[in-house]
This record gives C-alpha cells, structure tokens and sequence, in this order.
C-alpha cells in the first residue's frame, strides 16, 4: 500500500470513530431527551396538582451516561476487550512457543516501523488471533493456545503480520471502540425495554385518574414520538450489529494485503487462513462483542451459532476461501516480478 | 483589491514551502530512523554468532572451516563502515550463517540439546528482522528520493539539504534462499 493510501485509511477510521462516538451520544441523547419529551406531552394536560415532567433528567442523564461510558471506551477499551476473552500477557516468555511468538511480534513492529505491541495469550483451543488499542503506541496483539500449536512459524508471522497491519491502519481503534459499544447499546436496549413496561404502568395509571377531554389534543403527537422513540431501541442494537460486522469485513482483505507487504510472503498467511477454516470449533471464549475483532469469525459458522438475530445473515468476514484467493494472486505476481515462475502454485479452487 | 489577491497568494505559496519542506524532513528523519533500526539488529546478530559458535564447537569439531568463515565474516561485518560497505559485509556474513545453518542440518544431536535450538530462534528471528529492517529502510528511503526529485517538491529539496539516500541492495540470488534454511524451526513446537 503507498503511503496516500495508508494515509487515507488511517484518516478514515479516524473520521469514523470521531463518528462512532458522536453517534453513540446522540443515540443516547436521543433515546434519554426522546422519553423526556414522551413523558412531557403526556403529563402536559394533567390536573396542575398531578406530575409535570418538566426536568429532562433522563435524558440528561443517559447522554452523561453515553459521555462517560465513550471516555471509558476509549481508555479501557482495549483492557476490557482483554479482559473479556481472559487473556494473560507475556511478560517473560516461558517455553519455545512463546519465545517465538515474542520474536515474530517484533519481526513484524520492525517490518511495519511500528513500537512493539504487548503481546497476549487467550487460553483457548480454537485457533484464532485479534489485536487491539486506541492507537499504534497502545496496541495489543492476542492469540490463542490454539493458534500456537497449529501454525507453523511462517503461517504464524502471517498472522501477526495481518494483526499488526490492522493496528497500523488504526482498524484497532474503531473495532476496539465498536466492541465497547456494541455491548452497551444492547445492554441499553434491554435496559430501556424494562423501563418502558414500568412507563406503561404509570401511563395506564394515570389515564385511570380521570383526564378531561382538553388531555387527549396532546396525545396523537405524544404517541408518534413514543412510537419512533420505541423503534430506535429496536433497530439500535441491530443496527450496531451490523455496523461492526460491515465495518470489520471490508477490513479484513486490506489487512491481508498489508500484512502480505509486511512478509512479502502472501501464501503463508493463505495457508494459515486455511488451518483456520478447517478448525471448526467456535472459540468459546471470544464473545459477540469482540467477534468482529478477530482473524476469522470468532463464532464458527455464521447463522448457525447465533439463532433468531437478524444480524447472523451478514457474517463479519469475508469468506475464507475469497480471502485465499486474492492472497493466491499475490503471491503470484509477487512471483512474476521476481522472476521465479518455478514457486507459483496453481490457484487453488474450492473444493 | 490587486494587493490583497497578491498577499494571498503568496501566503498560499509560503505555506505550500512549509508544508513541502516539513514533509521532506519528516521522510529524512523516518530514513535514518529506518537505517538506525538495521544498526540494531546488527549488532545483535554480531552478538548472538559468537555464543551459537561456542555452543555448537565441540559437537561441530570437523566442520572447522565454516565455523571459521562465520567467525570471520562477522568480524568483518563489525567494521564495515557507510551502506554500501556494511550491505557487502553483511550480505557475506549472511551467506556463511546460510551454509552453517544448512549444516547444522546434519546433526539433529545439535537440535536436541534446548540451547542450540534457542540460539537457532533467535538467530533466525534476528536474520528475520534484519530483512525486515532493511525491507523498512528501502520504503522509506524509496519514498524520500522519489518526493525530493518529483515536482514541484524537487524545487523545496535544496532548502530542506535532501540528497538520494542510498538504498540497501541484495548482491545475488543465492542471498534470497537463505531464509529457507530456517524450515526446522517450522515444526510447531512440541
């Protein structure tokens, strides 16, 4: 990749993660100040001794909350997505493995001209690897106990070139900070879903206590509001969904390609994609919130994990086999330009 | 009215030098950053031969020579001065570590002792990095040439004193097989 076009996408996700978190707020802004503004037309036409809702405290309240769990994000972020899949750092390494884990890591900050990341071990049979970090000073790299046994070195070095591609490409920052607040947003749809049926306690109450009929000019609007403000909390959480997985997807063949810069060795990253497709076994310990963060879906198979989300139908990576290819026709013309047409292999095709 | 069209462009221009200039320095600084990231994992592999020379002596006795022209290749390489002359010795001392290696081959009773096999990482992540550096290094010097003789930045290039850094070249095909010689360590560990 020239430098215009790293460039280019380091501007890019710094565009959309500003993005990100603008949105975030205004989402919960919207879904705090919204209820406030349900609730007001609704208690408007009370008798003067009944509740006014007047304060906007909710909403108030929710955006403080979306400011400060945004804050969170963005400092913790990374350590609780660490967190999350119970990864351990290598401080000393312990065993052979290990150590060349360490020393594929720094072969790969020395090849992209970036500061050595700490490096994380998830305990997890399944293969898999997913960096993390704000930005390439805070990086993280983690992978499993899986991925240490299967690979060899060069399909190893793929892979953490691959990682490494997505932290210099600042990939790591907008996933990092999506993975915060795809949790939240659905943690807040659940949370405002049960808020709502205690609404409609009050509401149904309310309306018990006798309105005149001067209350109900302000209740068509009230309903349209309530309504719109009931289908956000529907469609937020889904729509964050995709957003990860949309966002992830087209990331994951601009990182092959940068990390096969990185190598200068496309087709050992294609044989390690390979390792990993025919491990079928999800990996337990990623979770949907980090998923999209990883090398090959975390999940296993799309739709067939995840039941009843409208989400499963898009996955978050492309498939491995189109990832092959393109990595196939790297290699290739890496091959032709440097006139060794004795290595090339025939592309494979799907089996 | 003529005046102010007049300052404006000039203050266009005078920001266009800066900001031309900034980035040739900014190119100049990641060149000798690049090249200063080859000088340490030289001399890291300069450290590492002669504890993977004295580990392996004894079980290695009869292939003297070629523990010789490791010894003296990177003896050699510790005073090579300036790129061209450092990129020659190195490449020597590359092509030495490539035929040891290849010997090694020859006796697994060498692999079994943890030592050997340490030793063998590093010196393979160490060759690694220094291919890497010098992968590094090329881009970006690649990059600073290129911008200094392109228009309209050539015109900047004086002021900001750029002259063609001079790139790290491979000598001969036989170099580029030498990383191959790794392939015992492609085994996933026990």
């Amino acid at each position: 990749m020239s430098d215009s076009n790293l460039f280019a996408q380091q501007e890019s996700n710094r565009r959309r993660s500003a993005w990100l978190l603008a949105g975030f707020i205004l989402l919960f802004a919207w879904v705090g100040f919204g209820g406030d503004w349900a609730f007001y037309l609704q208690t408007q036409g009370a008798p003067p001794e009944a509740y006014h809702h007047i304060i906007p405290w909710v909403g108030l309240l929710t955006s403080s909350f979306a400011a400060g769990l945004c804050w969170y994000s963005w400092r913790y972020g990374a350590g609780r997505v660490l967190w999350a899949t119970g990864a351990w750092e290598i401080i000393e390494p312990a065993d052979p493995a290990q150590q060349q884990l360490v020393n594929v890591v720094e072969e790969m900050a020395v090849a992209s001209g970036l500061p050595r990341p700490r490096i994380w071990i998830v305990p997890d049979p399944d293969p898999n690897a997913f960096a993390t970090g704000i930005d390439p000073q805070h990086a993280s790299i983690a992978v499993t106990e899986g991925l240490l046994r299967t690979l060899n070195r060069d399909e190893l070095q793929g892979v953490v070139a691959h990682e490494m591609a997505h932290v210099r490409n600042l990939d790591t920052r907008l996933m990092t900070l999506l993975a915060a607040m795809v949790g939240a947003i659905a943690l807040m749809s659940d949370g405002m879903g049960r808020m709502l049926r205690g609404g409609a306690y009050v509401r149904g109450s309310s309306s018990g206590g006798g309105r005149g009929g001067g209350d109900r000019k302000g209740n068509p609007l009230a309903l349209i509001v309530l309504v719109a403000w009931l289908l956000s909390l529907v469609v937020a959480p889904i729509l964050s969904q995709l957003l990860a997985m949309a966002v992830s997807r087209k990331r994951e063949f601009l990182a092959d390609a940068t990390g096969a810069q990185f190598t200068r060795n496309p087709m050992a990253l294609a044989s390690a994609l390979e390792k990993l497709d025919g491990a079928t076994a999800p990996t337990t310990t990623i979770t949907h919130g980090a998923a999209h963060l990883c090398i090959v879906d975390a999940l296993g198979r799309p739709a067939s994990e995840r039941p009843g989300v409208v989400g499963d139908v898009f996955g978050s990576h492309p498939p491995i086999r189109e990832r092959v290819i393109r990595l196939e026709g790297m290699a290739y013309q890496q091959a032709k330009l440097e006139g060794h047409p004795g290595v090339l292999t025939p592309p494979s095709l799907p089996a | 009215m003529p005046g102010i069209i007049f300052l404006v462009v000039l203050a266009v221009l005078a920001l266009w030098v800066v900001g031309a200039y900034n980035r040739l320095i900014g190119l100049k600084n990641q060149v000798v950053n690049g090249w200063k990231q080859i000088d340490v994992q030289l001399k890291r592999r300069h450290d590492l031969i002669p504890n993977l020379v004295n580990t392996v002596k004894g079980a290695m006795d009869f292939e003297k020579s070629t523990l010789e022209a490791v010894i003296a290749a990177r003896n050699k390489a510790v005073s090579a001065t300036g790129v061209k002359a450092t990129a020659q010795a190195e490449g020597e001392l590359t092509q030495a570590l490539g035929r040891f290696f290849a010997l090694t081959e020859a006796y697994p009773q060498l692999k079994a002792t943890g030592n050997v096999a340490q030793l063998q990482e590093e010196l393979t992540s160490t060759e690694n990095k220094i291919g890497f550096a010098r992968q590094f290094y090329n881009d970006v010097a690649t990059d600073y040439n290129t911008k200094q003789m392109q228009f309209p930045t050539n015109l900047v290039a004086g002021l900001a004193k750029a002259s063609p850094a001079e790139l790290w070249e491979i000598e001969d095909a036989g170099e580029r097989a030498v990383p191959n010689v790794d392939l015992s360590m492609n085994k996933p560990p026990a």
